[in-house]
C-alpha cells in the first residue's frame, strides 16, 4: 500500500504547499490528493492505476476529492451564542456575542433605522450596483462622522474612503493593501485583541506581532508595557489601535496615555491604525469616541481607520462600515483609493447597497441624525446602568474586600471580568451564564433585573473555584 | 510632492475595464449616447428596472416589525441557501435529498466565485484552474488572487463566431487530470455562446473520465431561455451523474438585486459527512474576510422563492426581460441586415443571454465610442440589454459605419 501511495501522490502534477497551507501548519495527508486511496464508503479499495499513473474513473467517481477535509472547530466567539441557544435552562444569560440588547434583553432595531427603510422604500430608489468604492454619499457621511466634518484632512481631500462590509471587511481591506504595498511589514496588535483579527491578518498574508496590553494585577492598562513592546518593534509597522471601547477588555487610555502612544508612533515611525466599532457607543457621545482618532490626525499623520456601523446604528447584519486611509496629499489619497478598488473588485465586485443608504440618510437628515444621538446615548446610558448595578451588587455581596471598581472604568460593550478559564467555564455549566472562556463578558447582554443573579455568579466562580 | 507619505511608492490604478466603461459614458454630455458597457438590465425606456415582487417582498419585510438585523451565521441565511440550492438543482435533486450539498450564502457571483476560490486552493489538490478563452474579466483576478494558477482552455471561434467545441475538448483532454474547470452554467459571458444539450455531454463525459472538477458560474439563470429549468440543464446534467462539483450563483441579473449582492456558493460532495466538513472549512474563509454575509438581498429572495404566488410572478416578471432581449436580437439582426451591412450577422440571433460578442475590433469599438458616443468593452461585446426599439437605429448606424469606415 505504502509504494502505491507515493506513486499516485507523484502523479498529481502539483505537489507543493500553497504558501496558505505552510502558513496554517497543514500538511500534504490533508489533501484530498493522498486521501483518494481510501474508499471509506464501500469499504473496499477501488483504485484502479493505468501504467502511466494516472487516477482512473473508477477512483474519481466513487471517492470525494474532498474526503481529507477535517471539521474546522466552531468560531470561539458565535460559537457561544450557539450554545446559548441549546440550552433550555430558564435562568440561562447571554454575555457572548457583542450585540446590544434593550432591557427586555431582546434585540433593538433603532427607530431612525426603520424610519430610514421607510422612506428609502417610500422613494421607490433603484437597486443598480453601487460604484466598487461604494456610495458616494454614505463615503462622504462616515469621513465626516469620524473626523469631523470641518477637519483639515477632509477640507484639503486627505482622506481616501472605501464602504467595506463593516469591520471586517474594512479592516480586511487594509490588510490585503498593507500586504501588497508594504511587503514584510508587521502589524502589532493588543494582547488581548479582538479574535478575529489575527485570522484576518493570517488570511492577508500580513505578519503580526502583540503589544502588551492587558495587566491582569490591575484589571486595566499595561501602559509601560504596551509603550516598551511599540518602541521595541521594527520602524514603519502598523500599530492596531482600538479607537475607543478596547474589545475584549473595555479598558481605553486616558487622554494623557493617547498622547504618548501618539509620541512613540512617531519616533518610530509607525503607522496607527485604528479599529473604530464603538463611535458613540462607548461614551455617548460621536465626538468624544473618535477624540483618539483626531488626535493623530491633528499630528499631521498618516493613519488607517477602519469603522462599523454594527453596534452604533444596530445595522449588525447589514454589513456596513468603511476604510478611511488619510494621507499626507489629495494626491496620495486618489492613488490609495484606487488600489483599495482594485482590492475589491476580486473579492465581491461593489459592496451592498441597503446598509450603506441607511446610514447615509440617518446621517444626512439633521432631524433623523438628532435623533440617532438621543437612541445612541440611550443605548450606552443602559450599559453604564447596568455597570452601575452590577458593580453596586457586587460590592454589596463581597465581603472579602476585593475591589471590583474596574467594572465602572471600563468602557463600552464589553467587560473583562479576571474570571479565568476554569472559572468562566464554571459561570457556564453552574450558572448557565454564556461568555467568551477569557473571562469577557458583554454588558449589552445583561439587564439590571439580571444583575443580581450574575453578582453572584461571578462572586461564586471568583470566590470558590480556581 | 510627496516623499513624506507612506503612500508615495502606490500608483494610481487603471479603471477596471468594464465598470470603466460606466465611468466614461457617465462623463459623456451628448444626447445620443447609449451604454452598452456593464450587463445591467435596462427596461425599453432605457431606466433601471427593480421588480414588481422584489418591491412587494421588499415591502413585506420593511413592514414586519418581528423582523431584527442580528449578525446572521457565518454560512448565511439558511432558508435562502435551502431556497438556492433547490433552484439551481431542482427541487427533488438526489443530491439535495441526502444532504451532499453545502451552500453557503455569499457576495453575488463575485463573492461565491471567490469563497470557492479560498477553500479550493486550501484543501484541494490540484491548484490549476482552466477558464474559457474569453471569459469574464474578472475570472482571472478573482482566482488568481486565491491563489489558484489560471490556464485558458479554447472557447471561442472568431471565424464561426461561435463554439470552438473541438479546441475546447482538446485543451480540457490535456488538462492534467483532477485540474478544476471553470464552466459558464449558461448565456456565456461576453461571447453568448453556449454549448448544445450534446455538447454539453460530451464535455461532462470528458471531464468525468479525467477526474476534472467542474465550478460552475451561474449568472444568468432564467435569463438565458427565459426558463428557469432549462438554464440550469448543464449544472444538473453534471450533479446528476453522482460526481462533485462547485457552483457560483448569482442573483443580481435574474432578480434585478446587483446592488444587493446576493449570491450562493454551493459545493456537491460525495457524501453528507463530507459536505459538512467543508462547510466548516468555508467558514473559516468567510468569517476573516467579512465575517457574515449581508441580510437584507438574501431575504428578499428567500420570500419571493418561498411563496408559490410570489414565485409564479416572479418567473413572469423574468420571463419578460428575457424576451425583451431577445427581441432586440431580432431587432438589430433585422435592422443590420436592412441597412445592408457587410458581413453575417446571425450570430446576433444564435448568441443567448445578455450579449453579444459582435465580432468588431477594438479600433472599430474606439471610433464608435468617439464618433457614436456608444459605450461598450473593448473586447466588441455589448449588453443588449441597454438597447431599446428607438436605440436600435443608432446603433445600426454605428456598427455600419465601423464595419465600412475602420479597419
Amino acid at each position: 500500500m505504502a509504494s502505491a501511495m507515493i506513486s499516485l501522490a507523484s502523479a498529481t502534477p502539483s505537489a507543493s504547499l500553497s504558501v496558505q497551507e505552510t502558513l496554517m501548519g497543514k500538511t500534504r495527508l490533508a489533501s484530498g490528493c493522498v486521501s483518494t486511496l481510501f474508499n471509506k464508503e464501500k469499504g473496499k479499495p477501488s483504485i484502479k492505476k493505468k501504467s502511466f499513473g494516472q487516477i482512473s474513473m473508477t477512483v474519481a467517481v466513487n471517492v470525494s476529492r474532498f474526503e481529507g477535509i477535517v471539521m474546522a472547530p466552531p468560531d470561539p466567539i458565535l460559537g457561544v451564542s450557539e450554545a446559548f441557544r441549546a440550552d433550555i435552562d430558564v435562568k440561562k444569560l447571554n454575555l457572548g456575542v457583542g450585540a446590544y440588547r434593550n432591557e427586555e434583553l431582546q434585540p433593538y432595531v433603532l427607530d431612525v433605522v426603520k424610519k430610514a427603510e421607510n422612506l428609502m422604500l417610500e422613494r421607490g430608489e433603484n437597486k443598480e450596483y453601487l460604484s466598487i468604492e461604494g456610495l458616494a454619499a454614505f463615503n462622504k457621511a462616515t469621513a465626516e462622522l469620524l473626523f469631523g466634518a470641518d477637519n483639515p484632512v477632509i477640507e484639503q481631500q486627505r482622506v481616501a474612503t472605501v464602504q467595506g462590509l463593516s469591520g471586517t471587511g474594512s479592516l480586511r481591506l487594509a490588510a490585503a493593501l498593507i500586504e501588497r504595498y508594504f511587503p514584510g511589514a508587521k502589524v502589532l496588535i493588543s494582547s488581548p485583541t479582538w479574535g478575529n483579527h489575527k485570522n484576518i491578518f493570517n488570511d492577508a498574508r500580513v505578519p503580526w506581532s502583540e503589544y502588551r496590553y492587558y495587566d491582569p494585577k490591575t484589571v486595566g492598562l499595561d501602559f509601560e508595557g504596551m509603550i516598551s513592546d511599540i518602541k521595541a518593534a521594527p520602524e514603519g509597522s502598523f500599530v492596531l489601535l482600538h479607537g475607543c471601547a478596547h474589545n475584549r477588555t473595555g479598558i481605553d487610555p486616558t487622554p494623557e496615555q493617547w498622547e504618548k502612544i501618539a509620541d512613540i508612533i512617531q519616533e518610530k515611525n509607525h503607522i496607527p491604525f485604528f479599529d473604530v466599532a464603538y463611535q458613540g457607543f462607548a461614551s455617548g457621545s460621536l465626538d468624544a469616541d473618535a477624540s483618539s482618532v483626531r488626535l493623530f490626525a491633528a499630528r499631521g499623520m498618516e493613519l488607517l481607520v477602519a469603522q462599523s456601523y454594527s453596534k452604533n446604528l444596530g445595522l449588525y447584519a447589514e454589513r456596513i462600515g468603511a476604510i478611511n486611509v488619510v494621507c499626507s496629499s489629495a494626491d496620495a489619497a486618489a492613488r490609495v483609493k484606487s488600489q483599495l478598488k482594485r482590492i475589491a473588485r476580486p473579492m465581491y465586485s461593489n459592496p451592498p447597497v441597503h446598509g450603506a443608504r441607511i446610514v447615509a440618510n440617518v446621517v444626512g437628515d439633521p432631524a433623523l441624525f438628532d435623533e440617532w444621538k438621543a437612541e445612541m446615548e440611550m443605548m450606552a446610558g443602559r450599559i453604564k446602568n447596568v455597570r452601575q448595578k452590577l458593580f453596586d451588587s457586587l460590592s454589596a455581596k463581597d465581603k472579602s474586600g476585593k475591589d471590583w471598581s474596574f467594572i465602572l472604568k471600563q468602557i463600552g460593550m464589553f467587560s473583562f471580568t479576571g474570571l479565568n478559564k476554569t472559572q468562566s467555564d464554571n459561570m457556564t455549566n453552574k450558572w448557565h451564564v454564556y461568555m467568551t472562556k477569557d473571562g469577557r463578558i458583554s454588558l449589552a447582554g445583561l439587564s439590571l433585573a439580571k444583575c443580581e443573579y450574575l453578582a453572584d455568579a461571578i462572586m461564586d466562580s471568583f470566590h470558590n473555584v480556581s | 510632492m510627496d516623499s513624506s507619505s507612506v503612500f508615495a511608492n502606490i500608483v494610481r490604478a487603471p479603471e477596471d475595464s468594464i465598470l470603466g466603461v460606466t465611468v466614461a459614458y457617465n462623463k459623456d454630455s451628448s444626447p445620443d449616447k447609449l451604454n452598452l458597457g456593464v450587463g445591467a438590465y435596462r427596461t425599453e425606456e432605457g431606466k433601471p428596472l427593480v421588480l414588481k415582487v422584489v418591491r412587494r417582498a421588499e415591502q413585506m419585510l420593511v413592514n414586519d416589525n418581528s423582523r431584527v438585523k442580528e449578525y446572521l451565521p457565518i454560512v448565511g441565511l439558511a432558508d435562502f441557501n435551502k431556497l438556492s440550492a433547490k433552484l439551481i438543482f431542482g427541487a427533488d435533486s438526489p443530491a439535495i435529498q441526502e444532504n451532499r450539498v453545502t451552500t453557503v450564502q455569499c457576495l453575488s457571483g463575485t463573492g461565491s466565485l471567490r469563497v470557492g476560490a479560498e477553500f479550493l486552493a486550501r484543501h484541494y489538490h490540484q491548484l490549476t484552474i482552466y477558464i474559457p478563452n474569453p471569459t469574464w474579466g474578472n475570472h482571472t483576478k478573482i482566482f488568481g488572487l486565491a491563489g489558484l494558477s489560471v490556464k485558458a482552455y479554447r472557447y471561442y471561434d472568431p471565424a464561426t463566431r461561435g463554439l470552438d467545441f473541438q479546441g475546447l475538448l482538446e485543451d480540457l483532454g490535456a488538462a492534467p487530470s483532477g485540474s478544476i474547470v471553470l464552466l459558464h452554467a449558461c448565456a456565456h459571458n461576453p461571447t453568448g455562446v453556449d454549448p448544445t444539450i450534446e455538447q454539453w455531454e460530451q464535455i461532462r463525459q470528458l471531464m468525468r473520465s479525467k477526474g476534472l472538477l467542474p465550478f460552475f458560474d451561474s449568472a444568468y439563470q432564467g435569463f438565458a431561455s427565459g426558463n428557469l429549468d432549462a438554464d440550469a440543464g448543464s449544472v444538473r446534467m453534471f450533479v446528476a451523474d453522482g460526481g462533485e462539483c462547485l457552483a457560483a450563483q448569482s442573483y443580481a441579473k435574474n432578480m434585478g438585486l446587483y446592488g444587493e449582492r446576493v449570491g450562493a456558493l454551493s459545493i456537491v460532495c460525495k457524501t453528507a459527512d463530507v459536505a459538512s466538513r467543508v462547510e466548516s472549512q468555508l467558514k473559516l474563509v468567510i468569517r476573516p474576510m467579512y465575517s457574515n454575509p449581508p441580510i437584507h438581498g438574501a431575504s428578499i429572495v428567500a420570500t419571493i422563492l418561498k411563496d408559490r404566488d410570489m414565485y409564479n410572478e416572479w418567473t413572469v416578471e423574468l420571463k419578460a426581460m428575457a424576451d425583451r432581449i431577445i427581441s432586440m436580437r431580432q431587432q438589430l439582426f433585422d435592422a443590420l441586415s436592412a441597412r445592408g451591412t457587410p458581413g453575417d450577422w446571425s450570430h446576433i440571433i444564435k448568441q443567448i443571454g445578455m450579449f453579444t460578442f459582435t465580432g468588431l475590433n477594438s479600433k472599430q469599438v474606439a471610433f464608435m465610442t468617439k464618433e457614436y458616443h456608444i459605450y461598450m468593452t473593448s473586447d466588441g461585446r455589448i449588453s443588449m440589454a441597454g438597447l431599446s426599439s428607438r436605440t436600435v437605429p443608432h446603433l445600426t448606424e454605428a456598427i455600419h459605419a465601423a464595419v465600412t469606415r475602420v479597419g
